[in-house]
Formats: structure tokens, sequence, C-alpha cells
């Protein structure tokens, strides 16, 4: 159908509204972390390097970005291994029950964040698991699993299986099968699924305010105690390192999985 | 079965092998012995079996009851990638993320065997199959037929005693198929490795094989040459899946020496009888037909009235197909040479008794031909 000028202008206008509306937080947030003065106003002052100076120097920010940088690590190798695996497990069961496992798998991403946040702080209270770096493992991972599934039963499901029983009519044993052929071509889905876990760990908040405590802080932790203690501007200068390191991790990701679909065709 | 080349070829015994999925029986009790270098070819329609045979032969699938040798030793309960025999499957299955080169020397890294020796038996499969140039490319840039040349190549580099074959022409267009035919032919001469090759196109059977199995509904029906099958079919089901025949059925006399059908009021008889209590029925290859004018001199013991329903003209001669009395279909070929005769034409078919073979019906030869 045929738009007319004026239709065609109002239509690119809303467009840009919205895009706008979506990104306006974070274009208050990249010049506040060039402030001069101390404070989080907005418009920002001048310019200075210097919250990003404190930022490195500060021991309290450079630990808690550490902290988050192990646990985002440790859960990204965890969660992709279990996910993997249970993507496998799901591919090779029948399909009723394969379906309803994957719901329950996947129900962390639909219960609200409170409510799974409240649920591990009981119980990591009486385990002794509150502010330990096992604790927020765990908790993390349970968050970042989904993610791998999804990412690597995507890959599973445009698998061709008759490659295994080539294979095997070659001389590989199942464990071979699965290292020189499966996982190659599974590959892409691992390490989107890989890169998704380490981003869902590395700016959680909400479960991490719960197991918290003062001798393990995560950055998204750390950044929130600090914006409500004073109006420090390292939270800005944080905020938009953060947002530059996900959003290559995240457009990575999905450049992987883009590529892999076309690939198949 | 294999004099021209050096016997490498591992012989297969399948001794009443049974594979149940639940009630349905795939396989019910089939025997049979291929020799060692032999082309041996499954055939039959699809669900009757050969398919089945080749998945318990290759180790995909797992014999319910009844023993497995190759080459003499029982694998039964051997997984499939210990079996050592090569297998070449109808979709290619080429790993896609590996250069021909690299899935042609696949089986070799897997056994160990050194890189040098690798390039070089790399190079000879590749060459055999005429593939030598495309080491470098990947199967998504091959065309069906070059894959498939890959495929048997990667069945082929490490020498297995044994290579079976599934259908592999199945996706290939006529040209090709026939081509594709002759070059594994020339393989199998070079090799004189056993072949197994699973089809349900007996005209592709009859070209590549030393004998033929034939499968239907889990059983072998008959195994032989194409010629046995072709002349002598064991049963109705046979004679009918190997090449053009007629059927007659009529009401029985069978006396000590020959038998006669009534068919719609005409009688014709063969030399024959049939052992056993089976209802008899006479099949006729579309040679042995011959079709005259009414009144017209004929040679042949047997007539039989009829109508020209089809008329083919095939290049090389002509094929009738001449409605019965009692409604059933006589297909008959004649020479270029021979008479032509025009659609709804009333004709008589004549045929020579010593040329009809008596065959116990069967009512499901019919149902089962695909």
């Amino acid at each position: 159908m045929e738009m007319k000028p004026l239709t065609r202008l109002i239509l690119g206008l809303v467009c840009l509204l919205v895009a706008i509306w979506l990104v306006a937080p974070t274009l208050v947030v990249v010049p506040m972390s060039f402030n001069e003065n101390k404070s989080l106003a907005f418009p920002p002052q001048g310019f200075s390097w210097q919250w990003y100076q404190n930022f490195a120097t500060n021991p309290e920010w450079s630990t808690s970005f550490l902290n988050s940088l192990k646990v985002a690590s440790l859960v990204a190798v965890l969660a992709t291994v279990l996910g993997t695996l249970a993507a496998f497990g799901l591919d090779r069961m029948k399909a009723r029950p394969a379906n309803l496992l994957r719901m329950l798998m996947l129900t962390p991403m639909v219960v609200p964040g409170v409510v799974l946040a409240i649920g591990i702080y009981a119980v990591y209270l009486d385990a002794q698991l509150v502010g330990t770096l096992t604790g927020f493992v765990l908790a993390h991972t349970i968050l970042a699993l989904p993610f791998v599934l999804i990412a690597v039963s995507a890959n599973l499901e445009v698998f061709d299986r008759r490659l295994e029983t080539a294979a095997a009519s070659l001389g590989a044993g199942a464990l071979t099968t699965f290292r020189t052929v499966t996982l190659p071509l599974i590959l892409p889905g691992i390490l989107s699924g890989l890169l998704f876990a380490f981003a869902t760990s590395f700016d959680e908040i909400v479960v991490s305010l719960f197991i918290t405590n003062p001798y393990l802080k995560t950055l998204p932790v750390q950044i929130f105690s600090s914006i409500t203690r004073d109006a420090d501007p390292t939270v800005a200068a944080v905020g938009t390192i953060l947002l530059c390191a996900t959003t290559i991790l995240i457009g990575g990701g999905m450049l992987l999985l883009g590529r892999e679909r076309k690939g198949r065709l | 079965m294999n004099p021209r080349a050096e016997n490498r070829g591992a012989a297969i015994d399948l001794d009443t092998v049974s594979k149940a999925y639940g009630a349905f029986k795939a396989l019910d009790g089939v025997s049979l012995r291929i020799e060692p270098g032999e082309f041996m070819t499954l055939l039959g329609p699809s669900g009757s079996g050969k398919t089945t045979t080749l998945n318990v032969v290759a180790g995909f699938t797992d014999v319910t009851s009844g023993q497995l040798l190759v080459g003499g030793k029982s694998v039964v309960g051997v997984p499939a990638h210990k079996r050592n025999i090569g297998v070449v499957f109808q979709h290619y299955a080429l790993f896609p993320h590996m250069t021909v080169g690299r899935n042609v020397a696949y089986p070799l890294t897997l056994r160990g065997i050194a890189q040098d020796e690798r390039k070089k038996r790399v190079a000879r499969a590749l060459d055999m199959v005429k593939m030598g140039d495309f080491a470098h490319r990947y199967p998504s840039e091959l065309s069906g037929g070059q894959q498939q040349r890959v495929a048997l190549a990667r069945a082929i580099v490490f020498d297995p005693p044994l290579l079976l074959m599934d259908e592999p022409l199945g996706a290939l267009d006529k040209k090709l198929r026939e081509w594709l035919q002759l070059e594994i032919k020339r393989i199998h001469r070079e090799l004189g490795t056993t072949f197994v090759y699973v089809t349900h196109d007996q005209e592709e059977a009859l070209v590549l094989s030393d004998r033929i199995a034939v499968f239907n509904r889990g059983r072998i029906e008959q195994v032989g040459t194409g010629r046995q099958l072709y002349d002598e079919p064991a049963t109705l089901f046979v004679g009918r899946f190997i090449g053009d025949s007629t059927v007659l059925r009529g009401e029985v006399k069978s006396d000590g020496t020959s038998t006669a059908l009534t068919i719609a009021g005409e009688t014709v008889s063969a030399p024959r009888r049939l052992a056993g209590e089976a209802n008899p029925v006479m099949l006729l290859r579309p040679e042995k037909l011959a079709i005259r004018r009414p009144g017209q001199d004929a040679g042949g013991t047997n007539r039989l009235s009829g109508t020209i329903a089809e008329a083919i003209y095939l290049g090389s001669g002509s094929k009738y197909e001449v409605k019965l009395g009692d409604g059933s279909i006589a297909i008959v070929r004649s020479p270029l040479a021979g008479e032509s005769f025009s659609l709804g034409e009333k004709i008589e078919l004549c045929f020579d008794g010593a040329d009809a073979k008596l065959l116990p019906d069967d009512s499901t030869a019919d149902t089962t031909l695909t």
C-alpha cells in the first residue's frame, strides 16, 4: 500500500520519539560521568576524567568490579556447561516430558526477580551462603541458565543427527563424535549462551542486593549503595563502562546467533 | 564372484535375524549369505525390511533375535563404530564444517594414520570417485552428485572389507543416477570389497548386482541373479516386482501333467502343475506374448481375446496394454518390425503354454507394489 508523504512523516517522528525515550536514560548517564562537580545534577558542568580515575583507584570500586568479573566468569562457565548438558538431554528425550522439563527450567526468566531473591535469601541464611562467592555464583547461575538453554536448544534443533550416525560408521565413538562433529556445529549456540550468561550475572542487581554483605559486593550493588549514600558521579562513570561492555557482549552474542541462522540456510 | 580383483571383501551371514518394534516385525527371520566380494542388492518396496537389514549389518539397529556374522565373526552387540564397515547414506551426511579433504580424512584420523599416508590415501580415494580437484571445497559448494561421490570416497578410504549403501542415488536425477551406477560398478570391480546396496528401483538392482535379495514384509522372498529372478521367479511377488509381467487368474482345472485356466469363457493351459494346495496363477513376461489380428495364423498354443487399451512407442519397439475378457490388463512388448495396432482394436493374445510360469496366488503381491 502506498503511503502518503504526511503519514510517512508522522510515522517517522513517532518512531524518533520512541527511540529517544528508550535511550534517554543512557544519554543522561554518559555526559554525567564527565561532570566537574561532585553532583549528579543534569546537565553536567565542565569536563573531567576524575570519576573514571576514582573508579580505577578507589579500592571500594575496583574490588567490587573484580568481584563482579569473578562471579560473572564462574557463572558463565557453570551455566554454559549445565545449560548445554540440559539442552542435550532435552533434545534426546521424548517430546512430552522434555517440553515440561524445558518449561520448568525456563521459570527463572518469568518468576519475578524479587520472589526468587527472597527464596534464595531465606535458604542462604541457613546455609551461611550470604556474602560468599559460592552464594553469588549459584544464585546467578539459576538466572543465567535459561539463556544458555535457549541458545543451545535453538542450535540443536537444526543440527542433523544423522551426521552422528555417519561419524559412528566411520569409526568415531560417542565422545569423539561429540567432540569432532556435534560440538563444532553447535558451538555458535554455546558461545552466545556463554555471553548472555556472563552479561546476566554481571549486571544482576535484585538477587545480589539480598545476598550481599559488606565483605562481598558486586559492582551493581556497589553502585546502588553508593548512590543511596551520596551523589557520587563515579556511578555515572561506572555506568558508562558497563554500558560499553554489555553492548559489546550482547551485540557479539546476537551476531553469533544471527550468523548461525544465516549459515544454515 | 569377482575374479578380476583380489578378494578383500568380507562374507556376511544373517541367520534367522528378526527385529521387532513392539508388535510390528520389521524383520521376520531373515537368513542370507553374502559371499566375499559380492555385489548384493537388497530390493523391495518401502517398509519391506531392506533398510532395516542394512542398519542391522551396520550396527545402527540391534537385532531382536538371530545371529549376524561379518567375516565369520559374530558382530551382535558390537557398536557401529567398532565394526569397520563403510556406509553411504541417501542424504550424503557429509560434515558441513569440514572441507571435502577433511571429510575424507576423518576416518583415517580416527585410526591414527600418519599425515603423509593420510594425504596419499585421501588423494587416491578422491581420484577414484573423480573428485580429486575438490579437496578444498566445502560440501555446501557441491552438487548432490558430487557430494555423494565424496561420501563414497569417505566410506572406502579406510579400506573397509564391506561397503553398505542405502539408496545412495535416490535423491539424484535419472541421467546422473545412471552414470553413477556405472561408476559404482567400476569402483566395486576395482576394490574387490563386498558391496551391499539397498534400493527400491528394480532396474537399478538389475544393472548393479551380482545377486539380488527381494524383500517383502520383513522377509526375503527370493535370492538370485537378475536373470534367475526374471526367468524363474519363486513367488508372484518377485515376478511382479522384477520387470513387467502379466498375471492370468481364472477357474483352475488341473490334471496330472498340466494346468488349465478358464478366463471369461476362454481356456488356456500350461504343461505343468503346481505342487501343493495353493491356487495357481500364470505369469507371463511381455516378450513371451504376441498380438495377432483375429483369424490370423498364430504361433503359440494359447489364445485369449482382448482389446488394445494403451499403445506406447518406445523407440526400440512398442509396448501394448491389452484389456482381457475379465477386465485384467496384459502387457505385451513387440519389436519395431512387427505390425502396429491401434487403440480399441480387437485382437488376440497368443502365447506358448511352456512360457507361462505357474505360481501360487498371493493377493498381497498386487497391493504391496509401489
